[in-house]
């Protein structure tokens, strides 16, 4: 201790005052709580780089990167989905804290507005204002992720509510209301083959059940996802199995899809 | 030191609100109610002379700069005067007799009674426009739409632009439209009379002093100039990495976004920063850290609202330093700093008031540009 002391006191020149004394702490301290501040805010890259932020962000959202920094985080778009689509993300997506995305499980944009207001919404641009149809939306693509799952490919039909009696989800059934949505649970089908995926797509031609290759004369189907598909996940929410057959891989082109196959 | 400079009155926050109704509640700058009769006449104190150095002083110390000493050769005639004629025989027994009273004056929450409201009513606003849709104020504190019209945070809006690099003209009309609200009732008042963080860190500063009497807790200040370095710092990031980095971590776009959709993980930082500012640094963010407040800083640099100071009033016994957020931009109420007998605070103060409420004599006024005094 004594030797510290020494050795200290042998390496500064002079003697520093109490009051120099005190403004170095004060300083060290400054520095310290600066780089605190700055690592912390930093640390919001680690889920960007790691690939942990994974969003299916709303209808006109510009190229991720993009998106992120024009977004103010003003939940605006929040505010105006008629179906409560759109919610903030948290501190664990790093930089995109406070940036809205949709989980498509829990509730679909489903266009139910028409107009996609939280374009219309958004003060930045982030959500771009090029977009005035539903139809010019490019969220992600639909993709059968569990095909063996599938009701039509198992040539079953579909009886009751979608998602259980207990699900919140809205959706706008225009036969029922052309205006307002509704629970998915207070809708009922009785099917005798499952085409919910398709019948439910708010998008023209985006989805069709087809033939099944294997057995192109059976009672089987499959749903197929076109070019139009702008990746709402309309048909995530509404699959009616426990886990969905068919989900929205966000950001996937059709190009990229394509060359995938 | 003189004696005067020593003595230190609890500041002005731990009282709470409702407490007393009584005499010492009044008003102590109107007319000179419950004091002992002024033996004399001061000299005329005359009216605030605006200089660009002293402008640029204001901004140098928001920086983070160590107010300047001016030399007593430097002050005017009639700060000359008003010194002059403070130093007489029968001022200095009056003063005393005076100071007597102040140490014994409770500090009023004149000014805070319309804050707090203040505050809690506008982040209302955000809250009950959504829950209730009455489309009043939609969206948070970073961007909304007041009954359509735009609205962007200055310090947000920068970030984005930074990051982006582009700027649509909807934000555009939102800042321009937010930066003149500002800058006409004060700039920083954006901070004292708007911020939900502010708050918070009003309610952690009233327990960190509680608890500093109780010698349980102490002060540890900061460099001021980190905040300015936070500020490049965070400008430089975002336009660097093209990320809002700042928007990340920022206690006021947490907050704002938890009290309108609800709060989540990122109230846990919030709740550290609190807790740093009750037991070990006094107003650590708002003080030290926060670039909006720098921001809303500039913006007040020529706002009309200014907290203003008369010579021939002040005592010098530090109670308005006390009790103030930013106590730099009222070095000139130390004895034998101010160079000119009226002074007005820098474009770091916050417009909130509680310097005016730890005045008993009322040396400390709100001065509007135009209109005069206010109070």
């Amino acid at each position: 201790m004594t030797e510290k002391l020494s050795l200290a006191a042998m390496l500064r020149p002079k003697e520093l005052s109490p009051r120099q004394q005190k403004e170095r702490r004060s300083f060290l301290l400054s520095v310290l709580a600066g780089t605190g501040v700055i690592g912390l805010a930093l640390l919001g890259y680690v889920p960007l780089v790691k690939g942990w932020v994974k969003r299916l962000r709303p209808p006109g959202a510009l190229d991720e990167r993009e998106f992120l920094a024009s977004c103010i985080k003003c939940g605006q778009c929040v505010q105006v989905c008629p179906v409560s689509a759109i919610e903030l993300a948290d501190a664990e997506d790093g930089f995109g804290n406070g940036v809205p995305y949709i989980d498509a499980r829990r509730q679909a944009c489903d266009f139910s507005c028409d107009a996609v207001q939280c374009v219309l919404a958004c003060p930045t641009g982030a959500l771009s204002h090029q977009l005035d149809k539903k139809e010019q939306a490019r969220m992600g693509l639909a993709r059968l992720t569990r095909p063996d799952a599938c009701l039509a490919r198992q040539g079953k039909g579909f009886k009751g509510v979608a998602r259980g009696p207990a699900f919140p989800g809205l959706h706008r059934y225009v036969k029922v209301d052309r205006w307002t949505p509704i629970p998915v649970a207070s809708h009922p089908y009785d099917l005798t083959l499952c085409d919910l995926c398709v019948r439910e797509c708010p998008i023209k031609d985006a989805i069709s059940l087809e033939p099944l290759e294997s057995d192109p004369l059976g009672a089987s189907r499959t749903p197929v996802v076109h070019e139009a598909c702008v990746g709402c996940g309309m048909c995530e929410m509404i699959c009616p199995v426990a886990e969905p057959c068919i989900e929205v891989e966000e950001r996937l082109t059709w190009a990229a899809a394509q060359g995938r196959a | 030191m003189s004696s005067v400079d020593d003595y230190i009155m609890p500041p002005a926050a731990p009282e709470p609100e409702r407490s007393k109704k009584g005499e010492d509640r009044k008003p102590a700058a109107a007319g000179n109610g419950g004091l002992p009769p002024m033996p004399s006449e001061p000299p005329p104190v005359g009216t605030h002379r605006f200089s660009w150095s002293e402008m640029g002083e204001g901004v140098r110390v928001m920086l983070g700069g160590e107010p300047r000493r001016r030399d007593k050769s430097d002050w005017t005639e009639r700060m000359r005067e008003v010194q002059a004629w403070k130093t007489t025989p029968e001022q200095r027994q009056y003063r005393r007799e005076l100071l007597h009273k102040h140490e014994t004056t409770k500090a009023t929450f004149r000014w805070r009674k319309w804050r707090w409201p203040s505050i809690i009513l506008i982040n209302l606003l955000f809250v009950v426009s959504f829950h209730l849709d009455v489309q009043l104020v939609e969206g948070a504190l970073t961007a909304s739409r007041f009954v359509g019209f735009h609205m962007a945070d200055l310090n947000s809006s920068l970030q984005v632009a930074l990051a982006y690099k582009e700027i649509l003209i909807n934000l555009l009309i939102g800042m321009v439209t937010v930066a003149f609200l500002w800058w006409l009732v004060g700039g920083r008042s954006f901070c004292a009379w708007a911020c939900p963080y502010h708050l918070l860190s009003e309610w952690a500063e009233m327990l960190h002093l509680k608890l500093a009497e109780k010698g349980l807790v102490s002060d540890h200040p900061l460099d001021r100039r980190l905040r300015t370095v936070l500020y490049v710092v965070f400008a430089a990031l975002a336009l660097g990495t093209g990320y809002t980095v700042f928007e990340t971590i920022s206690p006021v776009g947490i907050v704002s976004r938890a009290l309108v959709y609800g709060g989540g993980m990122a109230l846990v930082w919030v709740a550290v920063l609190l807790l740093v500012e009750v037991f070990y640094i006094r107003r650590f963010w708002c003080r030290y850290a926060c670039p909006i407040g720098l921001t809303y800083g500039f913006v007040g640099v020529t706002s009309p609202v200014k907290i203003e100071w008369n010579a021939s009033l002040c005592l010098h016994e530090g109670n308005c330093r006390n009790a103030c957020l930013v106590p730099h931009v009222l070095e000139f109420t130390i004895k034998n700093r101010a160079y000119d007998s009226v002074m007005q605070a820098g474009p770091d103060c916050t417009r909130c008031g509680m310097c005016l409420e730890a005045c008993m004599p009322g040396a400390l006024t709100f001065k509007v540009k135009g209109i005069g005094d206010m109070l």
